[in-house]
């Protein structure tokens, strides 16, 4: 039987003709542990008859989510963690500021392609971008993945998503991921795999992209085709049987936006032009590395950001961290005005480092725009690509950030001078009305659980 | 009998308990207090044990947060009724022993506050309205939640079966 790589992993990994419905015992390359979790890990691991990890090499400890420690709650929980590793005898520990667990996990070389890997973070579908099954799971799945080095799976069907054409400049992976994510929606991919076809040669980081957001979509993992990393076995088979396909043309992508509360409610940028922006985020396991603070850097080098509006930069690690440091994108986006903080998740998950106020409107490079993800609920979150990021930080409204990458400095000048005026309002910006991403908001507010908005 | 307090579509574990009010923000004893805050003002103190939550599609999507399950867990829930569930809640939940029981129609019949009876023998969730029909879960899932939970069957068993 043709098989999709989802099948090929689990086949090898669990010694049997795996195919998609079939329930496996696997066993775990790796486990991924993140600190605010840990108590529950502890707790799972003592439940379980005081078991220790069943092999210290293949364990990977972060401090990322809340950290630097933003509460003595939060320390104490950090300082547990340290005890627990110390005593467990893990080496691989990264602490506060070292990143966020995704990003190191892949650059670090910890994601064995062709292997299954447990997270504790739902992100885990990231170590995709290099061709393992990178599944998220609770906090008890992974204390039992600690204990016996395996787990249990369903093994999925495949959605296969395939890129075409190459994208025009000032439109990126982040773009092509949400306009899936706008097809599939956040539950088309429910315990399936994504599998990503032409898009193997991709730099690492925009397959991190691609892989971490297939999270967004319900999907147990998501995983590149064809990456240099992949062994010689990992392919997907021609006539592999797929439960849905999908292909997406690069070359006519526009920017996309997520507008607020829902990541699959994603329209082209021409439809969210002016939406006036509070605080914007660059940063996380989606948007935080070295070429997308560059792809900021390449609007704001030279410029302030709108008087109106703050920028919040917090690299995905220390190496991309370092690596902008040391070509000037770092001084630049600091020269810029954008508050610089130190790797790991920052404000995505609204614990640390610049949550949002009750009504204030974030622009964020990130992959979740759910109520109170951030902060407030009472606060709205958009997601786009890390050069909407800057433009919106530039100017105090969403833009298309093409005109700005073509534009002369007269241009420029002429451009921002005209969207900060336009920007309604003095201070803290509003949703305005009358648009299609308003009414998308409304609209989804009403039909669930979201937050109420007065009109 | 007990309560049905029914929700949307899409219902992610943030709504469940937001980032900021996570064990390790405000205390193993205090989180699950937080149940809902936002999205249902008042149900973490309302709810009662063996009460039954409704959904719609895709219910608990969104972060891998266990202690969303857990404040559930701790409130008493007794059972959970949607069109669909996120795959991660859906774990989480036969790890902890909450019976997850996915049904077409029972966000359609069940109200909210309604009196309902999740009766999984029959497979049935009885609601004032007319029954709703609940879809059998899987065998092995079926195994762990009559054990109490995966660390109560592994405690069992020792061990996961070396083939399923």
């Amino acid at each position: 039987m043709p098989k999709t790589l989802a099948e090929k992993i689990l086949s090898r990994v669990s010694g049997r003709d795996a195919q998609a419905g079939d329930l496996v015992i696997a066993p775990v390359s790796r486990v991924m542990v993140h600190d605010s979790v840990i108590d529950a890990v502890i707790a799972g691991l003592r439940d379980l008859g005081d078991r220790r990890v069943w092999d210290t090499s293949r364990v990977a400890v972060f401090v990322d989510h809340a950290a630097p420690a933003p509460s003595p709650v939060v320390a104490d929980s950090h300082r547990v963690l340290r005890e627990w590793v110390r005593e467990q005898g893990i080496a691989t520990f990264y602490d506060a500021g070292e990143g966020v667990c995704h990003q190191i996990m892949v650059e670090e070389g910890y994601c064995e392609p062709g292997t299954v890997i447990v997270g504790s973070d739902s992100h885990s579908n990231s170590y995709g971008a290099v061709g393992a099954f990178g599944a998220g799971m609770g906090a008890t799945d992974v204390a039992v993945a600690l204990a016996l080095g395996r787990t249990w799976l369903r093994v999925p069907e495949s959605i296969k998503v395939t890129f075409t054409g190459r994208p025009r400049k000032g439109v990126t992976m982040k773009d092509a991921i949400m306009r899936v994510v706008r097809e599939i929606g956040t539950d088309g991919a429910r315990y399936a795999c994504v599998e990503f076809h032409g898009a193997g040669s991709l730099p690492q980081g925009d397959r991190i992209t691609l892989a971490g957001m297939t999270t967004e979509m319900g999907a147990k993992a998501g995983i590149v085709a064809d990456t240099p990393e992949a062994p010689g076995w990992l392919f997907p088979d021609r006539g592999a049987s797929y439960a849905n396909e999908l292909t997406v043309d690069l070359s006519t992508l526009e920017p996309q936006i997520a507008v607020p509360p829902r990541v699959d409610q994603v329209v082209d940028i021409s439809e969210a032009i002016g939406q006036p922006i509070d605080i914007v985020f660059l940063g996380s396991c989606t948007n935080g590395r070295l070429v997308d603070m560059r792809q900021a850097a390449a609007i704001l080098r030279g410029r302030r950001i709108a008087p109106e509006v703050r920028l919040e930069v917090v690299p995905s690690s220390r190496r991309q961290f370092e690596d902008a440091m040391a070509d000037g994108t770092l001084l630049a986006l600091s020269a810029a005005g954008a508050v610089i903080g130190s790797s790991g998740c920052g404000p995505c998950l609204g614990r640390t480092g610049g949550v949002l106020a009750g009504s204030e409107i974030c622009l964020s490079t990130a992959n979740r725009n759910y109520r109170g993800r951030m902060g407030s609920p009472d606060a709205f979150i958009y997601i786009g690509s890390p050069y909407v990021a800057a433009v919106a930080a530039l100017t105090g409204v969403i833009d298309d950030p093409r005109p700005y990458l073509e534009a002369t400095e007269d241009e420029l000048d002429a451009l921002v001078a005209r969207r900060r005026a336009e920007r309604p309002g003095r201070g803290a910006a509003s949703v305005r009305s009358g648009d299609r991403s308003r009414e998308l908001m409304v609209a989804a507010a009403r039909s669930g659980v979201a937050a109420e908005i007065d009109d | 009998m007990s309560r049905a307090w029914v929700f949307g579509d899409d219902l992610d574990t943030d709504q469940m308990v937001p980032g900021r009010y996570a064990p390790f923000m405000v205390g193993q004893d205090k989180f699950h207090l937080y149940a809902f805050c936002d999205a249902r003002p008042g149900f973490a103190k309302e709810v009662q044990p063996g009460d039954v939550l409704v959904g719609g599609k895709n219910f608990g999507c969104g972060s891998s947060r266990e202690y969303a399950v857990a404040a559930l867990k701790k409130l008493g829930v007794g059972g959970i009724v949607a069109k669909s569930f996120a795959r991660i809640f859906f774990r989480n939940c036969i790890n902890l022993g909450i019976p997850v029981l996915e049904s077409g129609d029972a966000v359609a019949f069940a109200r909210d506050g309604d009196q309902v009876a999740l009766d999984l023998g029959a497979g049935v969730l009885r609601t004032p309205h007319g029954d709703a029909r609940l879809r059998p879960i899987a065998e092995f899932a079926q195994e762990i939640l009559a054990a109490g939970g995966v660390v109560a069957y592994l405690r069992e068993h020792g061990d996961f079966p070396s083939i399923l």
